[in-house]
């Protein structure tokens, strides 16, 4: 990866946890692990929350396994590793890479009005994950969430009215914030974002074709 | 490796249905927990050599004992998060399977073997249980060159052994609480991250594991 030294907005302990515990959306775990794929800071406290786990894991309960328990796993070794598939040549970390097939120039992209175009990715339905094109200097259509919406920065940069969002940084809004994401000028944006309720759009266009683009 | 696909109704599978959003994090006037003094001996049996005599020599003897520490608190631990007898036995088998074949990866500077086998649970929970695809960060390996210094990985050892210590003196209702979380009992909204454990020094110290660890990538 690039020099991401310069992240400036980061996950929070609440999703972190939620990582590590897997109790997120697998669209918020995709947005998520791509961050940490970026972030050494995130991925730091990402594996202290995972080490909560191991001690839960050593000081828990225990139930007995089946006599022929460690003959079977024996067994199952013999038959070798699963062994995934490599994806090669990507432009994006490994996570994202498995959504999209490789690289974000395969991403077949459909336009969702004012030159912003988007492309849901697949995922359990609890969550929806999506990348999002902004052309340099355009604007995604003032909206809100009804949930909690994440999205980080893939290339590019962004500023809404709380911040300026660049490569690697991630943007955690909730119901409080409406907010009108414009890509900054120089450069078209590419966004991860995940969100667990619909947008809510602040005018009657976006609204209208609100189910249509699932956004 | 996977579980069948026909199990999707067995108890557990509706955990997840829980609406986001709709729950507000459960608020508890948290108690920091009291630690221990701190000990400077080497830790007890941290499971770390028996990990690297699996990498090296296939050890199977190293691999039994393993098995039979963590293979009933795996089994517990899946079937807390909602698996039927039958199937965290499968899943268990499978867990200690994938422990054995990425004995290679498990970087002992970085997470104790306990936290690292908890991560494999969680996954293959994730993915027997859910049904879901869990993608994880990009992998970071030591080249065949180098590995990480044994002071770093006596330090996070340690460390990882003194926040379990930590997780037993807690008061009850607060353990309960982070354990509902890392069962599935609870959802993303309802979880509080501050859980009054220590966790300031295992997070400086990963982080200075992966700062190495990147050097020696460059």
């Amino acid at each position: 990866m690039n020099d991401m030294t310069q992240i400036k907005h980061h996950l929070t302990d609440q999703l972190m946890m939620g990582y590590a515990a897997g109790a997120l959306p697998e669209a918020f775990n995709l947005v998520v692990a791509t961050h940490l794929s970026m972030c050494d800071s995130c991925r730091a406290a990402a594996q202290a929350y995972d080490a909560i786990g191991g001690a839960i894991l050593e000081t828990d309960t225990r139930v007995s396994v089946a006599d022929d328990a460690l003959a079977e796993t024996l067994a199952l070794i013999a038959q070798g590793p699963s062994v995934p598939k490599p994806l090669n040549n990507s432009d994006v970390s490994a996570p994202l890479a498995a959504y999209i097939g490789g690289s974000l120039r395969d991403v077949k992209w459909r336009s969702v009005g004012m030159g912003v175009r988007q492309a849901v990715l697949s995922t359990s339905k609890l969550a929806t994950a999506r990348l999002l094109y902004i052309p340099a200097g355009a604007a995604v259509p003032d909206h809100g969430h009804r949930g909690t919406e994440l999205t980080l920065v893939l290339q590019g940069a962004f500023r809404d009215a709380t911040a300026r969002f660049a490569e690697g940084d991630v943007e955690v809004a909730n119901e409080d914030l409406n907010h009108t994401p414009v890509a900054e000028i120089g450069e078209d944006c590419i966004c991860l974002a995940a969100t667990d309720a619909p947008l809510r759009f602040n005018s009657w266009i976006p609204r209208i074709a609100q189910p249509f683009l699932r956004i | 490796m996977f579980c069948s696909l026909d199990r999707s109704q067995e108890v557990g599978a509706y955990l997840y249905q829980v609406p986001y959003g709709v729950l507000k994090p459960i608020r508890l006037h948290y108690q920091k927990a009291c630690i221990p003094a701190v000990k400077k001996t080497a830790p007890q049996n941290t499971w770390v050599q028996h990990l690297k005599r699996i990498q090296a020599d296939e050890d199977q003897q190293a691999f039994a004992e393993l098995f039979g520490h963590f293979a009933p608190r795996i089994k517990a631990f899946l079937m807390k998060s909602g698996a039927s007898p039958s199937m965290a036995e499968e899943c268990t088998q499978e867990v200690m399977a994938t422990l054995w074949h990425k004995a290679h990866l498990f970087d002992p500077s970085r997470a104790s073997v306990a936290t690292w086998i908890f991560t494999i649970a969680r996954n293959k929970k994730i993915d027997a249980l859910r049904k879901q695809r869990r993608p994880e960060p990009e992998d970071l390996e030591w080249g065949p060159q180098a590995e990480p210094e044994a002071s770093d990985v006596l330090v996070l050892q340690q460390e990882s052994q003194q926040l379990t210590q930590a997780m037993t003196v807690l008061p009850s209702q607060q353990r309960d609480l982070i354990t509902k979380a890392y069962f599935g009992d609870l959802s993303h909204s309802e979880i509080a991250a501050e859980t009054g454990l220590p966790l300031g020094t295992i997070k400086s110290r990963l982080r200075l594991a992966l700062a190495k660890l990147r050097q020696t990538m460059k």
